[in-house]
């Protein structure tokens, strides 16, 4: 099936099987960051953002992406680069395999709630599940990153 | 995983129905249990063009369309402001907000799951569902019929005036409960409905909450699988009910 979409920003027209999925797809068109943890729609390793919104492009077809809009963190190193710092600084990332999840679904927090709880941060990253962590890292270094921009 | 041959974004719900008497064919939600089974879909019917995917309210009723997901429902106001929180409070541990960025209202009550949240809460409320063919059916019954090749429309709730509660009890945050409780008032009753027993729902009523929580903990029928013994479950029934019912009390 012939599909369009835009991918980070850029148009795009591919042929994909009806069952591909999207995370295959997106590997295919060099977007490396988007890696398979379960492939049961459980650890949120492979998040993207369709139409703004995060979804686990493991579990979603590809030619669902079709007439929208995806980002993958290729196409939003900008807007990660203000937090991840922070997070690295609390040596939250150990193997750092869960990263690329945390960091679309914090992307996805931040512009649907610039200014979280500890609780709602917690509430919002639960779906993404980190092997080496205690998820305290990770919360401390979003929590230096809000301090930071409150001054 | 589950292979498919080809995908069709139905332009009618008749062309969906048509499709969908094929054995081979599946009606796809989020398309999130679909995936993990296995076998192989002639066609997957994709009901996404059909503006399914909004929550209508009116001032006697909530209609939630099959493709709405359960974040939306988890943070529509109207709705919760109505079921006191209770509808955010059923779905706010399923997974992750992606997962309910994807999982719809559809496939959640069509499935008619032995753990789901979903149907535990709904259950409680004034709950109907419409069928394409087989009309506007109340919740209650629809949970016990047998699934047939019919399409689910819509989730509809009436806004009867309505004091309700959800909880449900985990052994770790976002896995599937080992019990699911929904107390409300309604009507001059009271109703418990208990999911995750781990058959599927089901609903009891009492005039009286005087004695509810044991009567429930008699009365519904639970299992024991992996995350719970059917002895536990039978003592969260209990605790659950009686906690829910204090909460209406506001205690
Ligand atoms: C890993 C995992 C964990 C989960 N944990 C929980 C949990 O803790 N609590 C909970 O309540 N739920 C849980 N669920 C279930 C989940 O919330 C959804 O209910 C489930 O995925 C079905 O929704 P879906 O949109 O993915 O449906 P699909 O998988 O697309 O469809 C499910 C079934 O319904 C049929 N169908 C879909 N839409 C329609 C329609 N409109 N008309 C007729 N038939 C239709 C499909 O053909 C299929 O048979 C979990 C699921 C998974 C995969
Ligand atoms: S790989 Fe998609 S949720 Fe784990
Ligand atoms: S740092 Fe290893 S999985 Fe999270």
């Amino acid at each position: 099936m012939e599909i369009k979409l835009k991918l980070n920003g850029r148009n795009i027209t591919a042929s994909v099987e009806s069952d591909t999925v999207l995370l295959d797809f997106l590997r295919e068109k060099g977007c490396l960051s988007v890696k398979r943890g379960c492939d049961t729609s459980n650890c949120g390793l492979c998040t993207v953002l369709m139409d703004g919104k995060p979804v686990l492009s493991c579990s979603a077809l590809a030619v669902r992406a079709d007439g929208h809009e995806i980002y993958t963190l290729e196409g939003l190193q900008e807007e990660a680069s203000d937090f991840v710092g922070f997070i690295a600084d609390q040596g939250a990332d150990q193997c750092g395999f869960c990263n690329p999840g945390f960091v679309m679904n914090t992307i996805a927090l931040l512009r649907e709630n610039p200014d979280p709880t500890d609780d709602e941060i917690r509430a919002f990253l639960a779906g993404n599940l980190c092997r080496c962590s205690g998820y305290d890292g990770q919360l401390r270094g979003i929590r230096n990153y809000l301090n930071s921009k409150k001054g | 995983m589950v292979t498919i041959q080809k995908y069709v974004r139905a332009q009618s719900l008749e062309e969906a129905y048509t499709l969908n008497q094929n054995k081979k064919n599946r009606i796809i939600g989020g398309m999130l249990w679909t995936r993990l089974g296995r076998g192989s879909v002639g066609t997957a019917i994709d009901l996404c063009d059909l503006g399914l995917d909004r929550i209508e309210e009116t001032e006697e009723e909530f209609s939630i369309g099959a493709m709405v997901t359960l974040r939306d429902i988890e943070v529509h106001e109207g709705l919760n402001a109505y079921a006191g929180h209770a509808v955010a409070d059923a779905v706010k541990d399923i997974v992750g907000v992606q997962f309910r960025n994807m999982a719809t209202v559809g496939g959640s009550i069509w499935g008619r799951f032995g753990f789901s949240d979903v149907l535990t809460v709904f259950l409680a409320l004034d709950s109907y569902v419409e069928l394409y063919r087989g009309g506007i059916v109340p919740l209650e019954e629809f949970a016990n019929m047998k699934p047939d090749r019919d399409i689910l429309v819509r989730l509809i709730v009436k806004k009867t005036p309505c004091r309700i509660i959800y909880s449900s009890v985990r052994n770790q945050r976002t896995d599937f409960p080992v019990l699911s409780c929904a107390v409300s008032h309604m009507n001059g009753e009271y109703r418990a409905s208990i999911g995750a027993r781990p058959g599927r729902a089901v609903l009891l009523r009492r005039e009286s909450a005087d004695d509810f929580p044991e009567f429930a903990a008699e009365n519904v029928p639970v299992g024991g699988n992996m995350r719970g013994s059917a002895a536990y479950r039978t003592h969260l029934i209990k605790v659950l009910t009686e906690r829910s019912l204090q909460g209406l009390r506001g205690e």
